[in-house]
C-alpha cells in the first residue's frame, strides 16, 4: 500500500514523522497553560496536524488524488467559513458542532475500513475496535447535533420524560452493544464472512448508536450543557483514538487520547462547579424547587433602583466586582460591560470580574466573551480567588447571573442546589442585580439574595441596563 | 504493531494529557476545548486513507465523507480557538 511519493521509504519514516507530530500536539497543548504563549501553542498543534496528513498523503498511494483534494478543499472552505462567520455568542454551538463532526469522521473512517478488509478477512481485533469506533463517534455525531440545535434554539426541550426515555436509552445502547458483539462473534467464529453478511451489523449498530446518542443529550439543557460539551469534546477524542486501534495509526491513538483527557478533565472540572455527580446530569433530573415559597420570600422586601442611583453608587465606590451570567451572553452584552468597567477603572476604581466555572453554556464561556470585548484577563478572577475579596467590595454587579450567586447553596441543606460552589455576592456592602425580571434561573428556585437588604434590583436587558449605566456615568464625568 | 504497544500508547497518552490539562486556567478553557477539538480531528489521517486508497466505492465514498466532515473539524477548530487567543492578547490596551 505504501506507493506514495515518499513510499520507498521505510515504515520507521511514517511513524517517526508521527512522533513529531504527537511532540507538537503536546507542546501546543503544554503552551495553553498560559494565555501569552497560548496563541503560539495553537500554532504549535496546528503545526503538528500539518505535518501529519503531509506525511500521511505523501507515504501512501492515493488512488484518486483529485477527489482527495476536492474533499479536503471543500472541508477546509467549509470550516474557515464557519469560523470566520461566527459571533462569540454563537460559539457553544460552534464547538459542539465540531466535535460532532470529529467522531462522525471517525463512525465512516471505522466503517470504510471494514469494507475493505473484508478480502483479508477480519480479525477480532479490528471488528472489537471497529464496533466501539463506532459507537462511540456516532454518538458523539448525533448528541452534538442535537447540543448544538439546543444550543441554538432550533431543537427545544425533549417530549419524552424521565423513566420512559432512560428506559429507550437503555434499549438503543443495548442495540448498539448487540450489533457490535454479533460483528465481532460472526467474524471471530466464522472466519471469513462475506460482505453482505456482516456489513448491515455495523450499519445496525450506527443506527442504534445514533438514537442513544439523541435520547442522551435530548433531555438535557440550560445550565447543564457546559457538561454535555466537555463530555461530546472528551467522546470525539477517544472516538479518534478507538479509531487509531482500528487503523493500528499511532498518530491517531496519541492525539485522541490526549483530547479524550482534556475533555474528561473539563466535564469533571464542571460537574464539581455544580456539586452534581455526572450520572446525575445525564440521566437524573433537577430536584424539583418549591416554587410557592418564591412570591413569601420576595414579598415586600425587593427594592428596585434606576441607573442614575446605581450610576452614583459606583462612582462612591473603590472596589467594584463584576458577575457575568448567562443573561450577559443571550443580551450580548459583553461590550457594554467591558466598556463600564473602563469607564470606572479611568476614574480610579477597582473593577475586576468574578466568573463562577459553569456561568454560561460552554466551559470558560465568560471568559471568551470578556475577552472579545477587550477585557484584561488579569482581571477575571476565578470563583476561589474572588470570594474572599467580597468582603472588601463596595458594589457587586450582577448582570445576567442568578443560580451561581443564590445563597440558599451555602445555607439550605434542602435545596437542590445545596453545596453547589456560589460567588458569595453578598458579603459586599452592596449588590446591585441586573435581571429582567425576578424569574427564578434554570434550578427553578428563588434566590434569596433579591431579597436582602443591601440588594437592589436593576430590571432590563443586560445590553441596555449596561448602557444606560454607560450614559449615567458619562453625563456626570 | 501489536495492540499492546497500541494500548501501552493509549494508557501513556492519557496520563500526559491529564498532567497538562489540569494546570489550564479556567480563563483559557473554550480555546483550550475548540484547540483540542481540532486535534481529535487527528482522524482526518485515517480519512485521507480509506478516501485516497479504498479498495471498493462503498470506502471511497465513506472515505470522502469523512475527509469533509474531519477538515470541517481541524480547519475550523484551529481558525477559531486562534480568534478567540488573539483576543485573550488583546486585552488589558
Amino acid at each position: 500500500m505504501a506507493d506514495g511519493v515518499l513510499g520507498h521509504l521505510p515504515p520507521s519514516a511514517l511513524e517517526l514523522a508521527y512522533l513529531v507530530a504527537a511532540i507538537f500536539f503536546v507542546q501546543g497543548l503544554r503552551d495553553m497553560t498560559h494565555p501569552r504563549t497560548a496563541t503560539r501553542g495553537n500554532l504549535i498543534s496546528s503545526g503538528g496536524m500539518f505535518l501529519a496528513v503531509l506525511a500521511t498523503v505523501l507515504y501512501f498511494e492515493i488512488l484518486s488524488p483529485a477527489l482527495l483534494a476536492a474533499s479536503l478543499l471543500v472541508g477546509g472552505a467549509v470550516g474557515a467559513w464557519l469560523a470566520v462567520s461566527v459571533e462569540t455568542t454563537e460559539m457553544p454551538q460552534l464547538v459542539g458542532l465540531f466535535n460532532g463532526f470529529g467522531g462522525g469522521a471517525s463512525t465512516l473512517v471505522a466503517g470504510a475500513e471494514l469494507v475493505d478488509a473484508t478480502e483479508a478477512g477480519l480479525g477480532l481485533e479490528l471488528t472489537t475496535t471497529a464496533a466501539i469506533a463506532g459507537i462511540v463517534g456516532t454518538v458523539t455525531f448525533f448528541g452534538s447535533l442535537v447540543a448544538a440545535g439546543k444550543l441554538h434554539g432550533l431543537v427545544g426541550d425533549s417530549p419524552i420524560q424521565g423513566r420512559t426515555n432512560q428506559a429507550l436509552q437503555a434499549l438503543f445502547f443495548a442495540g448498539a452493544v448487540l450489533a457490535g458483539l454479533f460483528l465481532i462473534v460472526q467474524s471471530g467464529f466464522l472466519g471469513e464472512a462475506p460482505l453482505a453478511e456482516w456489513l448491515p451489523a455495523y450499519w445496525l449498530l450506527v443506527a442504534a448508536a445514533a438514537i442513544f446518542g439523541i435520547l442522551l443529550v435530548y433531555p438535557i439543557g440550560g445550565a447543564d450543557m457546559p457538561v454535555v460539551i466537555a463530555l461530546l469534546n472528551s467522546m470525539s477524542g477517544l472516538a479518534a483514538a478507538t479509531t487509531g486501534f482500528v487503523l493500528d495509526n499511532t498518530a491517531l491513538i496519541v492525539a485522541g487520547t490526549l483530547v479524550g483527557a482534556a475533555g474528561l478533565i473539563l466535564t469533571f472540572i464542571m460537574c464539581e462547579s455544580m456539586n452534581r455527580a455526572l450520572s446525575s446530569v445525564l440521566f437524573g433530573s433537577m430536584a424539583e424547587g418549591d416554587s410557592e415559597d418564591m412570591e413569601d420570600i420576595y414579598e415586600g422586601s425587593i427594592t428596585e433602583t434606576s441607573p442614575e442611583e446605581v450610576e452614583m453608587m459606583l462612582d462612591a465606590a473603590e472596589r467594584v466586582v463584576i458577575v457575568p451570567g448567562y443573561g450577559m451572553a443571550v443580551a450580548q452584552a459583553q461590550h457594554a460591560v467591558a466598556e463600564l468597567a473602563d469607564l470606572l477603572e479611568d476614574n480610579g476604581v477597582d473593577v475586576e470580574f468574578g466568573i463562577h466555572p459553569v456561568a454560561g453554556r460552554m466551559p470558560g464561556h465568560m471568559n471568551a466573551l470578556l475577552a472579545e470585548a477587550d477585557v484584561d484577563y488579569e482581571k477575571m478572577r476565578e470563583l476561589e480567588s474572588v470570594n474572599p475579596t467580597f468582603s472588601q467590595t463596595d458594589v457587586v454587579l450582577v448582570t445576567g447571573a442568578n443560580d451561581v450567586v443564590n445563597p440558599s447553596a451555602n445555607e439550605d441543606e434542602g435545596s437542590p442546589i445545596a453545596g453547589m460552589p456560589v460567588l458569595e455576592v453578598w458579603e459586599a456592602r452592596s449588590v446591585i442585580v441586573n435581571k429582567r425580571s425576578l424569574s427564578p434561573g434554570f434550578s427553578g428556585i428563588p434566590n434569596p439574595l433579591f431579597a436582602n437588604d443591601n440588594t437592589s434590583m436593576l430590571f432590563g436587558d443586560a445590553k441596555q441596563s449596561m448602557q444606560d449605566l454607560v450614559d449615567a456615568y458619562n453625563e456626570n464625568h | 504493531m501489536s495492540l499492546v504497544t497500541n494500548l501501552t500508547l493509549f494508557v501513556l497518552a492519557a496520563f500526559l494529557g491529564y498532567e497538562i490539562i489540569t494546570k489550564i486556567p479556567t480563563n483559557l478553557h473554550t480555546p483550550l476545548m475548540s484547540g483540542a477539538n481540532a486535534i481529535s480531528g487527528i482522524t482526518l489521517i485515517g480519512s485521507v486513507l480509506v478516501a485516497g486508497s479504498g479498495e471498493t466505492t462503498l470506502a471511497t465514498v465513506l472515505g470522502v465523507l469523512a475527509v469533509v466532515m474531519a477538515t470541517i473539524n481541524v480547519v475550523g477548530g484551529y481558525l477559531v480557538s486562534h480568534f478567540m487567543l488573539s483576543q485573550f492578547n488583546r486585552g488589558g490596551r
